[in-house]
């Protein structure tokens, strides 16, 4: 197929439609709010279900619905949202309901602004609800890529039986890019016989649940969820990395950041300094041990993040405490451009080049 | 070839949508593209800009700080971005709604009417079209053959009867600027 120029936002309608999501329930916000606009148009031509909700609470629970009745579900919205929706993600991951959470975010706290920003990180990684669960975290990077994590995450939903959160922020929603939908990644569903869609008189019937009363049994169930996320650990961990075995300063960056990061680093390569990058593609499960592998001599990790300071403290389990680690970030709905992204590396780095 | 472009004006003026056009140009010939648009609260009479990139190498950030080209079509805009370019690049500016010259001496300005050619032409929906006309005039960055191709693209199959008007514009504009380019000695 030819590559299309699109919108983030409409990029991950389409990923989804393609993925044989047939059921979206949400609530407009910017930076966002063209997910459910291209959605509201073009689910009903595939015979798909576009609701939007009264409420951010409502929507999650219309996933919680569809997803124990077996469908691919899809919900999105921006960090405050989000934020609202956290109760319900909770029971998802409890009652092991598949399904995919897109997080365009902008700034923050409380409304905040409109603006990108990573400012969920905490949120999205270390569960922003209630109760010991985790969600698999997927960060795009471009348009193409939001498209293929989309369609991953669908599969990775059902594999796991677990909610998945694609985090993006407002730019990469809102840019446009070329993307490609290889005809070969559509798929259908899988079977699931766990899912209550009607008993027909000829088995037991279904239940989807996240309450158990009883100690025993729910830190049984606690048990076989952490067992699924060891499984994710081990299995799930993608990364992308440039140079660490050589470079005098590692960047850590991941989402649109790590593109900014990019432009930073061919910008000190030209000025003779030897540079690397980190950039997880998944947020959970993290990829510590690419950090081993940074060269050992190296004066630092740089994290470059839009908040205040959140995956450094992954980067620093990551380190354990072997290397120094820096920070550099911008807040509120700023971007940090290339420019002074290499003047902080470059402070690091001093003369060595 | 490493275009960083920004294009800014009033809401309403189009800058989105001529950008939107030299992204869809590139990616028809090849290049590596990307479009990113300010997204403020704005509105029709506010400013709004957009960042295009048309690149051989893979777009890094998204985000224009050292522009090759700005092309702004009003005042709030050269106030805001002429700062942008970088040494010897290039700078269009809307003259039928800015009334000051740049101050800069080591970039390369156009002075283009482009609301009056517009109006001239019986329709001041294509200004944004004028500029259009001038930049690729100046830079050849993408040919006109795909830009009337990204047309349809970006306004739709439904509008190709505005083609000729609009290509009229475009041609006006590629003309003012051609008037303009030093000749090298």
């Amino acid at each position: 197929m030819s590559k299309v120029l699109m919108k983030g936002n409409e990029a991950v309608g389409a990923a989804a439609i393609a993925a044989g999501c047939r059921y979206f329930f949400g609530y407009p916000i910017t930076p966002q709010s063209e997910v459910p606009e291209y959605l509201s148009r073009e689910l009903p031509k595939v015979g798909g279900v576009f609701v939007q909700a009264e409420s951010e609470v409502a929507a999650i629970n219309m996933v919680y619905g569809a997803a124990g009745a077996g469908g691919r579900v899809l919900t999105s919205s921006s960090s405050p949202g989000i934020a609202l929706k956290q109760e319900g993600i909770s029971y998802l991951a409890g009652a092991e309901l598949p399904c995919v959470i897109v997080d365009m975010m902008r700034g923050g706290p409380g409304l905040g602004s409109i603006q990108p920003s990573q400012t969920d990180y905490f949120l999205a990684t270390r569960g922003g609800g209630n109760g010991d669960y985790r969600l698999l975290v997927l960060a795009p990077s471009d348009v193409q890529e939001l498209v293929d994590l989309i369609m991953l995450g669908f599969d990775l939903a059902d594999e796991y039986r677990s909610p998945v959160m694609v985090l993006g922020d407002g730019m990469i929603g809102q840019m446009m890019e070329p993307v490609e939908f290889k005809e070969d990644l559509k798929r259908e569903a899988p079977e699931k016989p766990w899912a209550t869609t009607g008993t027909k008189g000829q088995r037991k019937p279904n239940i989807i649940n996240s309450l158990y009363l009883e100690a025993e049994l729910l830190e049984e169930h606690n048990i076989h969820l952490q067992e699924k996320y060891a499984k994710m650990r081990e299995k799930e961990v993608r990364v992308e990395t440039y140079n660490i075995e050589n470079a005098d300063l590692v960047f850590a960056a991941y989402g649109t950041t790590a593109r900014i990061v990019k432009t930073a680093i061919s910008k000190l390569e030209e000025e003779g300094y030897k540079v690397g990058l980190i950039r997880p593609i998944t947020l959970f499960p993290y990829p510590y041990d690419t950090f081993k592998n940074i060269n050992p001599n190296c004066k630092g990790v740089l994290t470059v993040e839009m908040n205040a300071g959140q995956m450094i403290d992954d980067v620093k389990i990551a380190v354990e405490g072997k290397i120094p680690t820096y920070f550099y970030g911008r807040t509120g709905g700023m971007v940090p451009g290339p420019a002074e992204i290499a003047d902080k590396a470059r402070e690091i780095l001093g003369g060595v080049r | 070839m490493d275009e960083r472009i920004i294009i800014a004006g009033f809401g309403g003026q189009g800058v989105m949508a001529i950008g939107q056009m030299l992204t869809y140009a590139g990616m028809i010939e090849g290049r590596k593209v990307s479009w990113l648009p300010s997204y403020g609260p704005e509105m029709r009479g506010g400013t709004a800009n957009c960042n295009v990139i048309i690149s051989d190498k893979p777009v890094g950030s998204p985000l224009v700080e050292e522009a090759t080209s700005v092309i702004v079509l009003n005042k709030p805009s050269l106030d805001k971005f002429e700062g942008n370019v970088v040494k010897g690049g290039n700078l269009f500016i809307n003259t039928s709604l800015i009334d000051r010259k740049s101050t800069r001496d080591d970039i390369n300005v156009y002075y283009i009417p482009a609301n009056d050619i517009a109006t001239e032409l019986g329709n001041p929906k294509v200004t944004n079209m004028v500029m259009l006309g001038a930049y690729l005039e100046v830079t050849k960055v993408v040919s006109i053959e795909s830009i009337y191709e990204a047309f349809g693209k970006v306004f739709g199959e439904t509008k190709m009867h505005l083609l000729p008007i609009n290509k009229e514009a475009i041609e006006r504009g590629a003309k003012l600027a051609r008037e303009q380019i030093k000749v090298e000695a």
